[in-house]
Parts: C-alpha cells; sequence; structure tokens
C-alpha cells in the first residue's frame, strides 16, 4: 500500500510542475498577478510531494519491502541501517527521484531566497525549473519508476547494494555532487527567464551570480568527494582516470567555472551578455548530457547503470528539445544583448575573455574524447575502441598551465583598459621569483633535477606570489595592513582563496603524479618490503567477522629509516548476500604523504599478493578542492547580493543610463 | 570599418583561431591514443599485428586461471566460446575478476599469447562491460547458434 502512495505522489508531483511550468509563465508574459503569485505556492507543493516520494522509497528499504523491485535490486536484509538508507540512491531509478528532489530543493531555495527580486521575474525562473522538474518526472513515471512492484512473487530477500558502495563515500558523494550538477540548472533558469523577460542586465547578472557560485562550489566539493572516494575505494592508488562518466561532471565544472567569470564580467561592465547566457545553457546541457551518458549505457565505466535503450532515447530528446529551444529564443533575443561599454585590448576583460575560451575549449576537447568511442562505434559499423588517460592529459594539463599565467594577470589587471607598463611593473617581480624557486624548490629537496616539477611548481607559485602581490596593491594605500586586509571586500576574499586552492591542487596533483612510487610483490607472513624510504613488514593474516562480509585482516609493521613508525591493517571482504568480494585499503593519510596498502589474493602457499605505494602530496588535491568550494562560499555570502529589491532596481536603471556598477567592490573574477 | 566592428572581428578571429589549434591538437592527440578492441576470434584470425596496443575481452574461462607460487604471475584464458586466448599478466587482479565472469585486458600481442599491462572486470548492474557483451554477441553470430552462456552473464543482477 505505501509504494502505491509514493507513484500517487510522484504522479502529483508531475501534475505541480506542469502547473508550475505553465501558469506563472503565462501569467508573467500576461501581467497576470494571481497567476504569477502561484508560483512559490506551487513550487513548495513540488518539493512537498517529492519530499514524500522519497521518504515513502526510503521506508520501503528500511522495512525491507522486497516487493518493490527497486528495494530488492538493491538492498538486502543483512544490510546495515545506513546503506539501506542511502541505497535509495544506489541505482538507476532512486538516484534519479534523489535528483529530481535536489531539482525541487533548489526551486524551493530560489523562492525562499529571492525577496529582493520582482515577482514576475522570480515566476519566470521558478516555471522554467518546474519545466524541467515535469521533464524528470515524466522520465521517471514512463521508464524509470522507482515503485514498480514485483507482484505476486516477490524475492524473499534482496540482491543486496553493489559492494563496492557499500562505504562512507557513497553516503556523501552522490548527494554533493547531484546538489551541484543540478544548481546550475537555477542558472539556466535564470538565463532563460532573462531572455523571455527581456531585462538581461547587470541586475539580472547579479541575481545569478550567488546561485552560479552556489553550485560550483557544492559541485567542486561532490567531484573531489568523487575522486577521494575512488582513491581509497577502487584500489589502484588512482585519484582521477578520465573515467568516461567522470568526465561529464568534470566538463560542467569547466563551464560553470566559465560561467561565474563570465557573469562578473556581466555585472560589472555590462559586456559579455549573449556569451554569458550561451555559457549558462552549456552548463545545463552538459548536465543533462552528462546523465545521458551515465544513463543510456553506450559507455562502459565503473558507474554505468542498467542499459535500457529507452531511457536513453527519452533524454536525447529532451536534450534536444530543451537545448533548441534555449538556443532559438537566444536567436531571437539576440538584439537585446548589446554591450553597454567598450574595453581595451589590454583590459580584465580580455584576459577574463582568453580564460573563458581555454575552459570552454578543454571542456569540448574532453567532450570530444568521451564521445569519440561512441561516434567511432556508429561511424565504423561497430568497432570498439576506446581513449584512454594520455589523450586527456596531453591536452588538458598544457591548457591548465596557459590559464594559470591568465589567471594572475588577469586578477591584477583592471577594467576597461590596463597598460602593459603596469602588468609588468607589478608582475615581473612575481614571475622571476616563481620561476626562481620553481628550479631551485624541488631540486633542493628531490636532490633531483625534473622539469615538471619544475614548471608546476613555478606554476603554483606564481598564482600564490600573484595573490600576495594583488593584495599588497590593494591595501597599499589603506595605512595598515590590519585595516587594508579589513577593507576588502568578502568576494574578493573568496575569489582569492578559490585561486589559492587551485594552486593547491596543481601542486598536488602534479607532484604527486611525479613523485609517486609504487611496488607489487608476493609475500609471505614475516617478509619485509622497501620501498623508498620506508619498510613494510608483513605480519600474516587473521579473519573476521562484519555484520554483513567476511574479511580476512592484514597486519603491516612500518619502518621509516628503521624507526617503527605505525601499523596498518588492509582487508579483504566477501559480502554474504551477494557473494563479491572487496577490497579495503590501508592507508596512513599526511599532508606530505600517504602510504597505501592494498591486498591481492592468498596463494596456496599462504603468500599474499598486494601492492604498496607511497604518494607525496596527494591530500593536496582535495585540500585545495576544500579551499577553492569555500572560497565560492564565501563569495556568496557578500553582502551586497542581499540588498533590497529597491536598491537593486536603482541601480539596474543607473545601469541602463549608462554609470558602470559599483567600482567600489572587487569582484570575484580572474 | 568601424572600431568597434574591428574588434568584434579581432575577437572572433582569435576564439577562431584558438578553437582550430584545439581541434587540430586534440584530433592529433586522439589518432596516438585510441586503443582498438579485439575480440579472442578476430585475434586467431590473425587480425592484430605484435606489438600494436590493444584491448582484448571475452569471458575468463573456468578452470584456466594459473597463479604462480612465487611470483605476481598469472595466465587466463579468455573466451567468446569460439576461441581462446591466452592472457599473461605481471599483476593484481581487480576484485571483481572471477571465472566464467567478463573481462577486459590492456596489452599487446607476444608470440601468440596476449601480453596484459592491465586487466579490467568491470561491469555494469548486469555484470557484462559493452566490449566483452559484443563479443560474445559477435561470436555468436558466427557460429549460429543459440545462446549457450547465458548463464554466466546473466547472473547477479
Amino acid at each position: 500500500m505505501v509504494p502505491e502512495l509514493g507513484q500517487f505522489a510522484l504522479i502529483l508531483s508531475f501534475c505541480l510542475c506542469v502547473l508550475l511550468g505553465t501558469l506563472p509563465l503565462v501569467g508573467a508574459g500576461t501581467g497576470n498577478q494571481l497567476w504569477i503569485s502561484l508560483a512559490r505556492p506551487l513550487t513548495a507543493g513540488v518539493f512537498v510531494f517529492l519530499s514524500l516520494c522519497l521518504l515513502i522509497l526510503g521506508y520501503s528499504f528500511v522495512t525491507d519491502d522486497f516487493s518493490v523491485a527497486f528495494v530488492a535490486q538493491h538492498s538486502n536484509t543483512l544490510l546495515p541501517l545506513q546503506y539501506k538508507i542511502t541505497a535509495v540512491w544506489g541505482g538507476h531509478e532512486g538516484s534519479f527521484l534523489f535528483w529530481t528532489w535536489m531539482l525541487a530543493g533548489w526551486m524551493l531555495a530560489v523562492s525562499i531566497f529571492s525577496k529582493t527580486m520582482p515577482d514576475d521575474f522570480v515566476a519566470r525562473v521558478l516555471g522554467i525549473m518546474g519545466l524541467i522538474g515535469a521533464g524528470y518526472t515524466l522520465f521517471m513515471i514512463a521508464t524509470s519508476n522507482p515503485f514498480d512492484r514485483v507482484l505476486p512473487l516477490s524475492p524473499a530477500d534482496g540482491a543486496d547494494l553493489n559492494s563496492a558502495l557499500q562505504d562512507f563515500g557513497f553516503i556523501i558523494h552522490p548527494p554533493s555532487l547531484y546538489m551541484g550538477y543540478v544548481g546550475f540548472s537555477v542558472v539556466f533558469a535564470f538565463a532563460i527567464a532573462a531572455l523571455l523577460s527581456g531585462r538581461l542586465d547587470s541586475a539580472w547578472a547579479r541575481w545569478s551570480r550567488p546561485w552560479a557560485n552556489a553550485a560550483w562550489a557544492i559541485l567542486t566539493i561532490g567531484i573531489a568527494l568523487g575522486s577521494w572516494w575512488a582513491y581509497y575505494e577502487l584500489g589502484w592508488g588512482g585519484w582521477w582516470a578520465w573515467d568516461p562518466v567522470e568526465n561529464p561532471p568534470m566538463i560542467n565544472w569547466l563551464l560553470g567555472t566559465a560561467l561565474i567569470h563570465s557573469l562578473a564580467v556581466t555585472e560589472k561592465r555590462g559586456v559579455f551578455k549573449s556569451w554569458t547566457v550561451l555559457l549558462a545553457i552549456m552548463a545545463f546541457a552538459a548536465s543533462l548530457l552528462g546523465t545521458f551518458i551515465t544513463r543510456s549505457g553506450l559507455l562502459t565505466s565503473v558507474h554505468a547503470f542498467a542499459s535500457d535503450p529507452t531511457r536513453g532515447v527519452y533524454i536525447l530528446g529532451f536534450l534536444g528539445f530543451v537545448i533548441g529551444g534555449s538556443l532559438l529564443l537566444f536567436a531571437l533575443r539576440a538584439p537585446l544583448m548589446k554591450s553597454e561599454f567598450g574595453f581595451e585590448a589590454v583590459s580584465r576583460e580580455v584576459f577574463l575573455l582568453a580564460n573563458n575560451i581555454i575552459l570552454v575549449v578543454a571542456s569540448a576537447a574532453i567532450l570530444l574524447g568521451t564521445l569519440y568511442p561512441m561516434v567511432y562505434q556508429a561511424v565504423s559499423g561497430g568497432e570498439l575502441i576506446s581513449v584512454g588517460p594520455p589523450y586527456f592529459n596531453m591536452i588538458f594539463v598544457p591548457l591548465m598551465g596557459i590559464l594559470v599565467l591568465f589567471m594572475v594577470i588577469g586578477s591584477i589587471s583592471r577594467w576597461k583598459k590596463t597598460s602593459v607598463a603596469y602588468l609588468k611593473k607589478q608582475l615581473m617581480i612575481v614571475a622571476v621569483a616563481s620561476v626562481a624557486l620553481g628550479l631551485v624548490l624541488p631540486l633542493a629537496l628531490t636532490m633531483e633535477f625534473h622539469y615538471g616539477a619544475s614548471i608546476a611548481t613555478a606554476l603554483g607559485l606564481w598564482i600564490v606570489l600573484g595573490i600576495v602581490q594583488d593584495i599588497r596593491i590593494k591595501i597599499a594605500n589603506k595605512g595598515s595592513v590590519l585595516v587594508g586586509l579589513r577593507s576588502l571586500a568578502t568576494s574578493y576574499i573568496g575569489m582569492q582563496i578559490a585561486h589559492f586552492g587551485f594552486a593547491v591542487i596543481l601542486l598536488g596533483a602534479a607532484l604527486t603524479s611525479i613523485y609517486s612510487i609504487e611496488k607489487s610483490v608476493l609475500l609471505s607472513p614475516g617478509e619485509r618490503v622497501e620501498l623508498g624510504r620506508y619498510v613494510f613488514q608483513f605480519d600474516g593474516t587473521e579473519h573476521l567477522s562484519g555484520p554483513n562480509f567476511e574479511a580476512e585482516r592484514a597486519t603491516f609493521q612500518v619502518f621509516r629509516e628503521g624507526e617503527f613508525q605505525r601499523e596498518l591493517h588492509p582487508e579483504k571482504r566477501v559480502y554474504v548476500a551477494s557473494m563479491s568480494p572487496s577490497t579495503e585499503m590501508a592507508i596512513d593519510a599526511g599532508f606530505t604523504r600517504d602510504l597505501f596498502i592494498t591486498l591481492g589474493e592468498e596463494r596456496e602457499s599462504g603468500a599474499w599478493s598486494m601492492s604498496i605505494y607511497i604518494k607525496p602530496l596527494v591530500r593536496w588535491v582535495w585540500l585545495g578542492a576544500i579551499l577553492m568550494s569555500l572560497g565560492g562560499i564565501v563569495a556568496v555570502l557578500d553582502k551586497r547580493y542581499r540588498r533590497l529589491k529597491v536598491r537593486t532596481l536603482q541601480k539596474a536603471e543607473a545601469d541602463k543610463s549608462g554609470k558602470p556598477a559599483g567600482d567600489d567592490y572587487q569582484p570575484v573574477s580572474g | 570599418m568601424k572600431p568597434h566592428r574591428r574588434k568584434k572581428l579581432t575577437i572572433i578571429a582569435f576564439i577562431a583561431t584558438g578553437l582550430s589549434v584545439a581541434i587540430g591538437l586534440s584530433l592529433y592527440a586522439l589518432s596516438n591514443s585510441i586503443d582498438l578492441f579485439f575480440t579472442p576470434t578476430q585475434v586467431a584470425a590473425g587480425e592484430v599485428t605484435n606489438g600494436q596496443r590493444i584491448r582484448v575481452g571475452g569471458m575468463v574461462k573456468e578452470g584456466s586461471v594459473v597463479r604462480s607460487q612465487d611470483s605476481l604471475h598469472v595466465e587466463f584464458m579468455a573466451t567468446d566460446y569460439s576461441h581462446d586466448l591466452l592472457i599473461r599478466y605481471d599483476g593484481i587482479l581487480p576484485d571483481l575478476f572471477r571465472e566464467g565472469q567478463g573481462v577486459v585486458a590492456e596489452g599487446m600481442m607476444a608470440n601468440g599469447s596476449f601480453e596484459a599491462s592491465r586487466v579490467l572486470a568491470k561491469h555494469d548492474e548486469n555484470y557484462m562491460s559493452v566490449e566483452v557483451k559484443a563479443a560474445l554477441d559477435a561470436a555468436e553470430r558466427d557460429r549460429a547458434l543459440p545462446p549457450a552462456e547465458t548463464e554466466g552473464a546473466a547472473d547477479g543482477s
């Protein structure tokens, strides 16, 4: 009975989405105040009923209702409670419901935190999100209903959640990734609402920016959590593999990064309007494409859901409809998107444009590599190929290098016009210092020259010293340093934290790739193996019983230069219900290096195969992502986004009449 | 030409050049880093040259896995039920590697056997990778026999 209630709530949410996607939009078009005012209550309704769906599905999991097909496929009576709850997003149907609920969550947030915007604009934004929600809920009802039943012959027990998913990472990675992903539909809705209403002004950019920054910050964390989880769960010591399903979030992240910078220019200078709108459409399209790639089953990957062609066709149709419609509207409204001010060839605008082009090119190249196997298969008549990490690294690494160069120049240069002499004067010392330290530091620490490590160190320091220099310039005439630092705008501080985070990621990613060492060996109990400055002693294994698994737990003693450091305990588990094996790594995490042991299999002789890794600075990759995300959140908290409606409107009018917006603030840019 | 037109044109030229250079480089990079996929039947037919980096896939033949007792060396047969291919690997097999299940290996042919540099046992919810499924389907078409191997493929979903 309860699952039928869920089914009913799902259909009801679809109906409410359809209402939300029509009445307020028509109302905003015709000036019907009653219909405009329906937007917020309808949004609340959609959220309530989708929440109900989610709760009911969760209830079915917790009560082991295996008559629900989705529960039977992804749960088991032995499954620990936290995984029963999170198994809701452990498969296609449930994760799509969760995804749609996230959309409803963002809609609710927009309806609450939009008091400073005119009602008709909010009605349009919510209406467009309602249309997207209608597409998602219809998709579920038509092709992937999580409440489908197996009746009358319900299985006595479930098939269990995939053992690789029974981990803490699974509890936090999908929610944050989905939340970031879906967040870009808010920015998309803002862009379409602006196109519909014809008000593509600084006010629109200012309203969009906190949402874009928030979605971007959450997506950053989501991707980083995925990388961290893959690192400690998948067992090959890697933190990024250019897997076909890792790539779409990365594409989205790159487009999102371009978008938040382009929005900054649009808000500050009233230029790049059409570009910003296009980026908002592209970022949303990328999120749909990611959904398509993951759920159509066209690509082999660790993440792939069960393949079902009808789902792929539906998503592709929806993608075509949304993107086609948006681009048509974009073309019709193109005359509205005139730039309000000009700028010179050397100015912050131009450097930000360069940054945008690099980011878009990088995402296009990743898209090409991701889709190429599919296209090749179609063109060659079924021949299968794969595109490996070398391709992605060859494209991505140099592009990011160039991006870093522009990043510092862009944030130190001024709007409208900057003299080359000024840039030279401010940046020469930064350039010299970073190149010199880049050459010396890796050499001094490792006693060996490596050109990649030197370039990476120089680029990382270029960012860090560039930030220091920029802040120094900003506070130069403020009396004391403390007064100067206090006077910096919140969003400026956010931007510099994020840029610093990028430097940390760059250093971590590059140096851990260069300096990691590993060894695969076969060891009998009592044997030792040496790696780098460490010695690992294998003391054998013991049997262990978990709640729903049986395990062999190994003991290692780690010595560094003869001195005992600590014990490490990697495990080999077999989950009882599915009989699927799973390797639990043992990791000694550290700020400067990770020690990492993964068990292979036991031989008849009692020896175990195993891999041991030493990975310097690998934590910096995620630390940097946390800093970037923090920077995004700090920027969202800037008070100026919460000004009263009246003032925003006055400002918008002032912008139209030719006065540049807010020169007193430092924008999030670079 | 008006100045703002000229500026617009410069920007467009800038973007177009950047994009075409990027696309050229991407295609060049792609041509160097695609790995073709072969089935055991194709390998047996001599379609692969020695030393070419490829991927092969099939099912791990029951009872064919031989592990060395004093090193990490492992040998097993990958089969598409028409032909078998001996795969040799020095390393740790993934968790999901099992006899009778699908497997994909990256590496190159050497003296009639396959030297794998990486062995993957990825799968979707149905425990079968797209590539392995294609290999089995192709072999099945060739033999034009009713499917005898669905047992190993449909388990565990």
